[in-house]
């Protein structure tokens, strides 16, 4: 490992900008002649759109345009797609209600849109959207599942009766039922995973620019994956042909999941800039994040676990009721079936395993991946029937897991997935020497003097991740290969363009990425630059989600480092007069191995550009692309395993200990894996102790601001404490596995199940509030 | 309409604005000073802070007008050319950071929280002090090594002055 090679802990290239106020985000940009957007909105959850007047607000200053659902409809704009079909256990597709980008009669949640006013400015464009009349009839509404499946619950959709999208199963009945009939003992557990919202804390934005003399469109857009976006906007929307619409995603604050997705407000600033032909600029509002980016979770659960007479998990049921809010957003459908279902194995050894979704519409904000994506759902019921097992078969709760460890590898599950490697022993085996779980009772002892209930929990998570292997998941329904595409371009003077289509939006791409130039050519990280972002500079690109930039993204550099080397090197031998084969790689220079003749990679650089003595036959240039498809998924997994103290007179939750052990392969930069670990521990121990998108009964969302919805602060959270087993990923060169969600997978069991130990009592929803966490402790 | 006259970053300015301006649209729409972001509108994610007079504000949550005589220094303004403030450089050296977003408001809230302590900081206290900035990105550990280690930074530099 060199200073700046794989492993070496980088600072950012990229901070400077950003530490100095020069970061460059949407809404920084200011087009000449830039209009502004501001959205009518629904305020019903259920409603019919019986007129709209816009005749005062078009009367007003600045006022360029008011358009409506109608008339996006009417230019035949795409309603919004889902990509990924699933097919109901009796055979039928999954049934779906049209999306228009803003509704034309029926709006079916609170912040839907149904017109835009187009002003000079923000402020005009607000004060005309006061002056819009919108005549709505309103509807009954249903928010929860549990209402939304029974009979005669409001229906939202025609095409989707009984408001159900989908009745899908995985697994063997048959075997999983002969399973429990012989088990000797049976654990059951209810789970409600609540719904989160994703809160990236830069708002979702958008400027669309429409050129009409060379009839092509550039949008600036709050994007994880420019070229996907661009692909959907011009297949399905009708924006415009690929080669006429261009995608810049510039610096962007933060995406989770809720930035994958082609949202109403990009096909509206597209198609109302070529309206009124100037760029109109969307800016989101905090208010507007959590009324229309995608939700993550919302699931209700049943699982059932049976066990044989030695505390081996010999079966697992489950049924799931995912709710899906009022429209299916374009990956909704894969999460909480092949994201989910699939993981249901858990680290453990599971001969049967049947389970069943009912994927649900309800008059609430469209649900779709969010930070983990269906494996924290699994993670977290498959922990919290591991801990609840332990404690009805009276056994230690590390020692029950370890009992039904995977031990050997390759592993089939009996629901798709095929873990290729792991050391599930050597992660929990870390995560307890770091907490001293053997000195825990001594400590609990000690609290409970103090009057305090002190508990720990455990929770060993698995994620299948470097999404995706495409003719695997071409087979289960997505509409999208999930390869990625790089491209290495060497400057004449030896400089390095590495053009990547994994988009950084935090991630630190631009230090990762160039250290892998760097422990490869041994040249400085200064000398590279990585290019993202931009659909006119990159070839294509399926963008950064599910822990797959390092895993397939880096990849797809690496083999078009491999091309790129491999012609230099022919070059190298050309001018040294030497054999191909003797030619090695070191420090920058490319030389004869056994002997001191050498050239340096920019002389390389520039014989391939002055061409004057190249090989025979040898084009100019150096300058190579790949295309990556991986063969697998990865499978990163660990250990979580936390120690806290409830006040059982207030409810509250104090941490005394958070350790994680996780195993991601091999690790290019360890500060920024260990940042991305911290990133999704907050947000696990969010969702398990303050988050929760609420809505009434009728559809309206309680907690639409900062003011309502409890976001995880530095006063909430503990100081983490780290450290890493490896195992490397053989489906990949690099061993890489991915290290994005992990935190957010695996943290919420640890919190729960710590939380229940401390109070005694196993049955506790999340989050688990003071005032939730009070009354189950005085719960008669 | 009115003229506000202030000190940014230690330049004199007047800008012309509607008297329902923020400071922050002043500062970002008017001077293109984006380095100070909106994330929330409500006073709670403290991306927008800035100093007024050497105390840490949040900008969406002051009219324009009442900063009208006062001295105003954003992200922009903190490094002295090419040398970065302490508070940046234990940003970076701490990895303080991922997406970059609440960083601007982050660093302006952290330097007012070292200053005001007098370098006598510890963990609990930081994280205490920084309850009017979220980050959704870093789960604050390493911000929270980052205030810290820029406490005794600061102390230093203060004390070589």
């Amino acid at each position: 490992m060199g200073v700046e090679g794989i492993g070496a802990r980088v600072v950012r290239k990229e901070d400077k900008r950003f530490i100095t106020g020069k970061g460059r985000y949407v809404d920084d940009i200011k087009l000449q002649g830039m209009t502004h957007a501001h959205f009518i909105r629904s305020p019903h959850a259920h409603a019919k759109v019986k007129k709209i007047d816009s005749s005062a607000a078009l009367k007003m200053p600045g006022v360029v345009a008011v358009l409506t659902g109608q008339e996006i409809v009417d230019d035949k704009v795409g309603n919004l797609i889902c990509g990924w079909a699933i097919t109901s256990k009796d055979g039928s597709p999954m049934k779906m209600g049209a999306w228009p980008a803003m509704a034309p009669e029926t709006v079916r949640f609170v912040g839907q849109a149904v017109a835009v006013v187009i002003a000079d400015s923000k402020n005009l464009a607000r004060d005309a959207a006061e002056a819009v009349v919108v005549d709505y009839e309103e509807l009954p509404a249903v928010a929860d599942i549990h209402a939304a499946i029974k009979g005669g619950a409001p229906q939202l959709h025609p095409e989707a009766p009984g408001n159900q999208v989908y009745d899908w199963v995985i697994g063997d009945e048959g075997a999983t039922d002969a399973a429990f009939a012989k088990a000797a003992n049976v654990v059951k557990l209810d789970v409600t995973n609540n719904r989160l919202a994703p809160n990236a804390m830069e708002p979702r934005a958008a400027i669309a620019d429409y050129d009409a003399a060379e009839e092509h469109f550039t949008l600036y857009t709050t994007s994880q994956n420019p070229h996907v976006a661009r692909l959907v906007l011009s297949a399905f929307y009708n924006i415009a042909p690929e080669h006429k619409l261009r995608v810049i995603a510039p610096d962007v604050g933060g995406g989770f999941g809720s930035k994958i997705f082609i949202y109403p407000e990009e096909m509206v600033a597209l198609w109302a800039s070529k309206k009124v032909g100037r760029p109109v600029k969307w800016t989101g509002d905090r208010t507007e994040a959590f009324l229309t980016d995608a939700h993550g979770r919302d699931h209700v659960t049943h699982a059932e676990m049976a066990f044989d007479a030695n505390n081996k998990i010999t079966g697992l049921k489950v049924k799931t009721y995912a709710n899906f809010g009022a429209y299916m957003s374009l990956f909704s459908s894969s999460v909480p079936t092949y994201l989910y279902a699939t993981l249901l194995s858990g680290q453990y050894n599971i001969p049967a395993i049947h389970a069943e979704v009912v994927g649900v519409y309800t008059n609430t904000t469209p649900v779709d991946a969010y930070r983990g994506a269906g494996r924290p759902e699994a993670s977290y019921l498959i922990e919290r029937l591991m801990e609840t097992a332990a404690r009805q078969l009276k056994v230690d709760p590390a020692q029950l897991r370890r009992t039904n460890f995977i031990t050997q590898f390759p592993h089939q599950t009996p629901v798709i997935m095929a873990y290729d490697t792991g050391d599930f022993n050597a992660s929990l085996d870390a995560a307890m020497k770091a907490i001293d779980y053997a000195g825990f009772a001594a400590r609990k002892a000690k609290a409970k003097a103090d009057g305090k209930l002190r508990g720990i929990g455990v929770s060993c998570y698995i994620e299948a991740c470097g999404i995706a292997p495409s003719k695997a998941v071409g087979s289960l329904g997505a509409g999208v290969g999930l390869w990625e595409s790089a491209e290495v371009r060497v400057n004449p003077v030896g400089t390095i363009e590495i053009l990547t289509g994994s988009h950084s939006h935090g991630q630190g791409h631009e230090t990762t990425f160039c250290q892998l130039v760097a422990e490869r050519l041994g040249v400085p990280i200064s000398q590279v630059s990585i290019v993202h972002g931009d659909t006119d500079k990159v070839q294509f690109g399926m963008g950064t989600y599910g822990s797959r930039s390092a895993a397939v993204g880096l990849t797809a550099i690496l083999k078009a480092m491999e091309k790129m080397e491999s012609k230099a090197k022919k070059i190298a031998a050309h001018a040294l007069e030497a054999s191909e084969g003797d030619i090695v790689i070191e420090n920058g220079e490319f030389k004869v191995a056994g002997t001191d003749k050498a050239i340096a990679f920019p002389m390389v650089a520039l014989a391939a550009y002055t061409a004057h003595n190249l090989p025979d036959g040898m084009e100019p240039g150096l300058k190579e692309s790949a295309f990556y498809d991986p063969s697998n998924f990865t499978f990163p997994a660990g250990a979580y395993i936390c120690e806290l103290e409830v006040d059982p007179g207030t409810g509250k939750t104090s941490f005394v200990n958070f350790v994680a052990a996780d195993d991601f392969g091999r690790l290019i930069n360890p500060m920024i894996v260990e940042g991305q670990v911290h990133g999704g521990l907050a947000q696990g121990i969010g969702q398990a102790l303050l988050e929760h998108a609420i809505y009434d009964a009728n559809g309206q969302p309680v907690t639409a601001s900062f003011m309502d919805y409890s976001m995880p602060r530095a006063d909430d959270l503990p100081s983490f404490n780290l450290s890493h087993t490896t195992t490397l990923c053989p489906g990949n060169p690099l061993g890489i596995k991915g290290c994005g969600e992990a935190g957010a997978i695996g943290a919420s069991a640890a919190v729960i199940n710590a939380i229940t130990d401390a109070i005694g009592k196993n049955n506790l929803e999340m989050p688990a509030t003071p005032d939730r966490v009070w009354r189950t402790i005085h719960a008669a | 309409m009115s003229t506000v006259k202030l000190t940014v970053n230690g330049k004199a300015v007047a800008v012309d604005v509607e008297d329902r301006t923020l400071l922050v649209q002043l500062l970002r729409d008017h001077l293109n000073l984006t380095g100070t972001h909106v994330g929330c509108d409500t006073s709670q994610c403290g991306a927008c802070v800035v100093h007024v007079d050497g105390r840490a504000v949040k900008s969406c949550t002051m009219l324009a007008g009442q900063a009208d005589g006062a001295s105003v220094t954003t992200i922009e303004g903190i490094a002295k050319g090419d040398e970065l403030h302490p508070m940046q450089a234990a940003f970076r050296d701490n990895h303080g950071l991922q997406c970059g977003y609440c960083t601007p408001g982050m660093i302006m809230s952290a330097i007012d929280i070292v200053h005001r302590h007098g370098g006598e900081l510890d963990e609990p206290t930081v994280r205490h002090e920084l309850e009017g900035n979220i980050c959704r990105c870093t789960g604050y550990h390493n911000i929270v090594k980052a205030v810290l280690d820029a406490a005794g930074r600061m102390k230093v530099s203060q004390a070589a002055e």
